[in-house]
């Protein structure tokens, strides 16, 4: 009686889950009442409790706070979970839509011309390289405005990825399929509509996962820079805050909401996919 | 003597050797002509251009010297007046088997409506077996003989005013062959379409051919004759071995695929004839006659 393969690795994950936080919660310093208080303490007015990694029980306790009340807004510094994802979200998908309005065409460009490549080539090789963050003072005081600023550093972070991979697709599309279209006729637009774009599709696509998958771990740092709102900044005034425990969980949520972009663009790469 | 329908004038290809030697000629001094409605296969070994010349008729390539001129005019670049068929079927695999012909039917046909276009490629598919949820099928999810079939479909629901088929069969089993030829004999009974078509297949050559060209082997490489097949249609796989000329003919081509391409190859001298020296079997055995060039096949039954 062998269950399904996925039953059982569903089984073994659970297993190894409860194990870590079975370790975790155990390895945890209990915080004990103190008997006596010292001098500072009373001063203090009463225990506090020193800082230290919370225990897992802790931070559900906390998850289960956040999450049932996530949009709730108390000025600058206490905004739910919710609000901080959701701004990150803003910031992460405006400059990666438009670095895929640009950077998709100039691939298209760049994997039909064999001119267009080598008069880009040295500039995407320079470019490339660089850290997304590295662009921010340049970014602050070009645009003045540290929220377009983020998204600018998103932008320019997203773009190699589709770039290279939407040239690469479209260069590598089958000759054969070139000569369908050739030998039917279809002008440039059609051709690349009918042939160039779904031959590439799978590649584009590909390109287009890195690329989000790249924006959003550059978001939490570069919202660390700039400050006000999002996700990193929100772990960076939890940390300011020594509530390690809301840190804890803001690291899962980065988690979390990473897996879903990830996931909603596997299943687009699904749609384009095709069988040879 | 008229002007045939499709005439291939001293064709030849040569790649430039790197480093500025002597260039490679694939072949040279190809010259043909093929009559509106007439059905040509061409054979000879790899190598000797075969698919260079298809590909020029199909406009995907150039010759380096020489000219195509159908219908009157020159060929250059592909056009829907030329359909192909190749080996690899060239299906687009992320349509299906339908799109894949009304795609094609819709470039050629602007004007019809969606619904002309469905029914005409319907018809198409049907003639070759596609249809009650198969045409709907990726070509991923196709038999190899099944996207040949599409490929079929497709060449000829645009009507084209020449066919060309590049080795269509050379990936199917001998069984599955076997009933496409059928079907491409039966389709192509009911047009008056003109077909050129490269194989290796020396019974399909006789099976299909009005004619069949003879290539010698590369480089260097020139159409050496042009062999006549006067077996009345329709033809039939299991009948047609039984026509006096058959093994005549079959071995014929036999013979010159295993001794005489090689031994005709090779640079020709100047002032040899270039065209193909014309070879009909009948009564009379052999006769070979290098003047009597172009003769039509006449003999089409329906």
């Amino acid at each position: 009686m062998l269950a399904s393969l996925n039953a059982r690795a569903l089984v073994l994950s659970l297993v190894l889950l409860a194990v870590f936080l079975g370790l975790w919660e155990a390895a945890s310093p209990k915080q004990e009442l103190a008997g006596e208080l010292t001098e500072y303490e009373l001063l203090m007015g009463g225990a506090e409790p020193k800082a230290a990694v919370p225990p897992p029980s802790d931070v559900i306790a906390k998850a289960w706070e956040e999450l049932s009340n996530p949009f709730y807004d108390a000025g600058p510094n206490d905004k739910g979970i919710g609000i901080q994802i959701g701004y990150s979200l803003y910031r992460v998908l405006s400059g990666y839509f438009l670095a895929a309005a640009l950077a998709i065409p100039v691939g298209f460009l760049i994997g039909m011309s064999p001119l267009m490549y080598k008069a880009l080539d040295p500039f995407i090789q320079v470019l490339r390289p660089i850290s997304p963050l590295a662009w921010m003072p340049l970014a602050l005081f070009v645009i003045q405005d540290s929220q377009a600023s983020a998204i600018f550093v998103i932008f320019i972070c997203s773009i190699w990825p589709m770039l290279i991979n939407t040239a690469f697709g479209v260069a590598g599309v089958r000759k054969d399929w070139v000569n369908v279209a050739r030998t039917h006729e279809l002008g440039a637009f059609k051709t690349a509509w009918i042939v160039i774009l779904p031959a590439a599709a799978p590649t584009i696509l590909t390109g287009m996962r890195i690329s989000i998958g790249i924006a959003w771990l550059v978001i939490v740092a570069a919202e660390m820079l700039v400050g006000g709102t999002g996700i990193g900044y929100y772990v960076w005034n939890e940390w300011n805050n020594l509530d390690l425990t809301s840190v804890v969980f803001s690291i899962l949520m980065i988690g979390v909401v990473g897996m879903l972009l990830d996931t909603a663009f596997a299943y687009c790469a699904r749609l384009v996919q095709y069988q040879e | 003597m008229s002007t045939p329908f499709l005439s291939l004038q001293n064709l030849s290809k040569r790649f430039q050797a790197p480093k500025g030697g002597e260039a490679l000629t694939v072949f040279e001094n190809v010259n043909l002509g093929i009559e509106k409605g007439e059905f040509v296969c061409i054979i000879g070994h790899s190598g000797c251009g075969k698919s260079t010349i298809l590909n020029i008729l199909a406009g995907l390539d150039e010759p380096t010297e020489g000219a195509v001129i159908m219908n009157g005019k020159e060929v250059s670049g592909p056009s829907l007046d030329r359909g192909i068929v190749f080996q690899n079927y060239s299906l687009l695999p992320w349509l299906s088997a339908l799109k894949n012909v009304t795609f094609a039917v819709q470039a050629r046909y602007k004007s019809w409506s969606k619904k002309q276009v469905h029914d005409h490629s319907m018809k198409y598919l049907e003639m070759v077996g596609l249809a009650g949820g198969a045409e709907l099928r990726k070509p991923s999810q196709l038999s190899g003989g099944m996207r040949q079939r599409v490929s079929i479909a497709r060449a000829f629901a645009i009507q084209p005013e020449l066919l060309l088929l590049d080795e269509p069969f050379g990936a199917l089993d001998a069984l599955t062959r076997g009933s496409i030829q059928d079907e491409l004999i039966r389709i192509w009974s009911g047009s008056d379409q003109t077909v050129f078509m490269i194989t290796h297949d020396v019974d399909e050559a006789i099976l299909l051919a009005d004619r069949i060209l003879l290539m010698t082997n590369g480089p260097y490489a020139r159409v050496a004759e042009s062999v006549q097949v006067d077996i009345p249609r329709p033809r039939e796989r299991a009948n047609i071995i039984h026509h006096s000329d058959y093994y005549d003919i079959r071995n014929h081509l036999v013979e010159f695929l295993a001794t005489r391409s090689k031994e005709l190859a090779g640079k020709q001298e100047d002032g040899v004839l270039a065209e193909p020296s014309v070879v009909r079997f009948g009564a009379h055995g052999v006769i070979t006659d290098p003047k009597d060039n172009r003769k039509p096949a006449t003999s089409r039954a329906e």
